[in-house]
This record gives C-alpha cells, sequence and structure tokens, in this order.
C-alpha cells in the first residue's frame, strides 16, 4: 500500500516554535554568546575562547557544589521513593475517608516554595520556632545557622515534606489502576502481603514511579527557593547548591562570562541525565509491549 | 543582533547546528530514517544518533579543555571521527 505524505500540517506549529526561539532558544545562544567572552558593558568586550570553561571545570567550590548536589537529590530520592510507596499502600481505597487522606496529604504540594522555606525557617527557629524550641528542650543544641549537619538534617526534612505527597499520590493512582483480578487470582493462590507487593503492586507501578523519579531528580537538581530562604546556603557554603552558586555568580559578581559557561556545563548535566531517564521510560514501555504481544 | 554579542566562532558554531539539522531534514525527506539497533544497547534513529554525538561531543570537549592541557581541535578532531563512527555504526 502506498502511503501518501503529506506533512503540511508540520506548518501549525510554526508560531509554537516561534515563541520558543523568542523565550528560549535565542537567549540560550546569548549565553553561549557571553561564555566566550569577557563582558564589561554593551561596547567592551574580550574574546576569550575556552578560558572560562577551563576555570569553571577546575573551581573547586563549584566541584564541591556538584557533588553536594548530586548527594541532595540522592539522598532525597532515596527516602521519598520508598516512604511514598509507604504511605500510597496505607491510604484509603473508598469512602470520604479516601477523600479526606487525599486533600491532606495534597496539602504540602500547594504551597509556594519560598513560604516552604519561611514556614520551616521560622519552625525550626530557638526561640520561637516549635521544632527549635523542642529540640534545646530535650537538651539537642539545635542550630541550622551553625551546625551543618543540622542544616542538611533540615533541609532534607523540609524536601521530603514538601514533595513526598507527589510520589505518594502518582503511586496511589498506579495502585488504583490495578484490576481486582490480579488481588483475586493472588488470594486464590495465598499469596502473602509481601508477594501481592512484590509481584503485582511494584510492576505494576514501575510506570508511575519512572515518572515521579524524574519529575523528583530534575525538581532537586534545580532546588533554589527552598534552601535560600531556609539557610541561605549556610553554614559557610556547607548547603550551597548549583542554582544558588550559580545566582551568587551571575547576579551577585556580575561574572557573566563564567557564570554562562557554568550555566551551560550545568545545562549540559541535566540533558544528559533527562535523556537517560527519557531513552529508559520509551524503552520500559516498549518492552512491555513486546511481553503483552507475546 | 549587537546586543547577543556575537562572535566569529559561536556563529560558526550556530551555523553548523543549523546546517546540520537542514541537512538531517533534506536527508529524511529523500530517504526517511529507519530504527535500527548497532553497538549502542538501544535501538535509534539517524535523528538519535546524531542527538547522542551532539551531547558526547559536548563532553568530550569539556573533558579536554578542563582537564588537559591539550588542544581543542584535537578535541574537535576526536568529535568528528566519533560522530562518523556512531552515525555509522551506532
Amino acid at each position: 500500500m502506498n502511503k501518501v505524505q503529506n506533512n503540511r500540517a508540520w506548518w501549525l506549529i510554526l508560531p509554537m516554535l516561534l515563541l520558543v526561539a523568542f523565550s528560549a532558544i535565542i537567549p540560550l545562544m546569548t549565553v553561549v554568546n557571553y561564555s566566550v567572552q569577557d563582558v564589561f558593558d554593551a561596547n567592551t568586550r574580550f574574546f576569550t575562547g575556552a578560558e572560562w570553561f577551563k576555570e569553571m571545570l577546575n573551581d573547586p567550590e563549584l566541584h564541591a557544589a556538584v557533588l553536594r548536589q548530586f548527594a541532595f537529590s540522592l539522598t532525597v530520592l532515596a527516602i521519598e521513593v520508598p516512604l511514598g510507596i509507604g504511605i500510597a499502600l496505607l491510604m484509603p481505597k473508598k469512602g470520604w475517608q479516601a477523600s479526606a487522606v487525599l486533600i491532606l496529604v495534597t496539602m504540602p504540594l500547594l504551597i509556594p516554595w519560598n513560604v516552604v522555606g519561611s514556614i520551616w525557617q521560622i519552625f525550626t527557629r530557638g526561640d520561637i520556632g516549635l521544632m527549635g524550641w523542642s529540640l534545646r528542650e530535650l537538651g539537642y543544641g539545635y542550630n541550622i545557622t551553625a551546625s551543618p549537619v543540622d542544616a542538611w538534617v533540615t533541609i532534607i526534612l523540609m524536601d521530603v515534606w514538601h514533595w513526598t505527597p507527589l510520589i505518594a499520590l502518582l503511586c496511589y493512582s498506579g495502585l488504583r489502576s490495578i484490576p481486582d483480578a490480579y488481588y483475586q487470582a493472588a488470594r486464590i493462590d495465598r499469596a502473602s502481603k509481601w508477594a501481592v507487593f512484590r509481584f503485582i503492586q511494584l510492576p505494576k507501578l514501575t510506570n508511575v514511579l519512572v515518572i515521579g523519579v524524574l519529575l523528583r531528580f530534575m525538581h532537586s537538581f534545580m532546588i533554589y527557593a527552598e534552601p535560600f530562604v531556609l539557610t541561605g546556603g549556610g553554614p559557610g557554603s556547607s548547603t550551597t547548591f548549583l542554582s544558588q552558586s550559580l545566582t551568587t555568580m551571575a547576579i551577585g559578581q556580575q561574572d557573566l562570562g563564567p557564570s554562562a559557561a557554568f550555566s551551560l556545563i550545568y545545562f549540559l548535566i541535566i540533558l544528559l541525565v533527562s535523556w537517560v531517564f527519557y531513552t529508559a521510560i520509551m524503552n520500559m514501555q516498549k518492552d512491555n509491549k513486546k511481553e503483552g504481544e507475546a | 543582533m549587537e546586543w547577543m554579542v556575537w562572535t566569529t566562532p559561536t556563529a560558526i558554531f550556530f551555523s553548523v547546528i543549523a546546517a546540520m539539522l537542514a541537512g538531517m531534514t533534506a536527508w529524511e525527506v529523500t530517504s526517511p530514517s529507519l530504527e535500527r539497533k548497532g553497538f549502542l544497547p538501544i535501538a535509534t534513529t539517524r535523528g538519535d544518533r546524531l542527538f547522542i554525538g551532539l551531547l558526547s561531543t559536548a563532553y568530550i570537549h569539556l573533558m579536554v579543555v578542563g582537564f588537559t592541557p591539550l588542544s581543542l581541535w584535537l578535541a574537535l578532531g576526536i568529535s568528528i571521527l566519533w560522530m562518523l563512527i556512531l552515525m555509522r555504526w551506532g
């Protein structure tokens, strides 16, 4: 059969392409231009070649920030994913309780980033904050402005509090879509709760989990407002993550060349990780389809 | 376009990328690409291989600039070679 190829419909995406060019592609090209020059003002600029890239790639502070960023992202993933699955499994399945629990669980997701930061900033203060005050009364010298460990634990707690609901919601919807027949078959086999989880629920959750992990990784990798409000990157630079280093460099010090080079490196890391996740999802779906056909 | 602070090397860089995209489009129209499996662990189309090639090329350049005293032209040479291998056998 000869299929007539008619691709004229592609012209319909032209307006969108123009918008994206205006808002993303052209600014990105400008960043590339900045990254190879030392720009002082509109008329004074010097070509520096790959100098900024060399400097950024060898900057020990940025190395530390990259390591901190990966440590943070992997830690929150390692806590939020199992916790989210657990919460989803415990949530009631029907009736008014289901709606009530859903609303309660979703609440943290509705709060803007810097408000979350402010809530936790007050919550952890030693003099007026509930958590800070209680911990001090219990005899622990809790202080996020002086102890890097306290600051880290608090930021991770805050992120878990803010974003575990997302994983829980995704898993909850994934669990609801498993047909009853699977559970009935498991009951006939007298499968244990663990076996039901391991061989029915977890495999059926794979797709939503991949999306959840991808979203959480991207989000946590670009985290800015929450730690900025809570700790300001301190004590020292122990909670300064990548986007904050970048902002300090670009806005605070007006070092446009180095920060442009750094942005491009940051962009390449995110691009690589997103592509790996995306390819993994696509291949998983392909494999699932093949299994379905077989 | 003065506000974009263009330089000759960046202009050449983007022209080459644009030419690649245009070339790939023309190639796709004259002979549509089939997904196939080469030495990469996943089945890829021509466009996938170009993307993988460009991304790895960026990393090759960063490695050479950041961690070796070697010339960038060497990185470019390696990249072109890698790109050809990837497009043909990837």
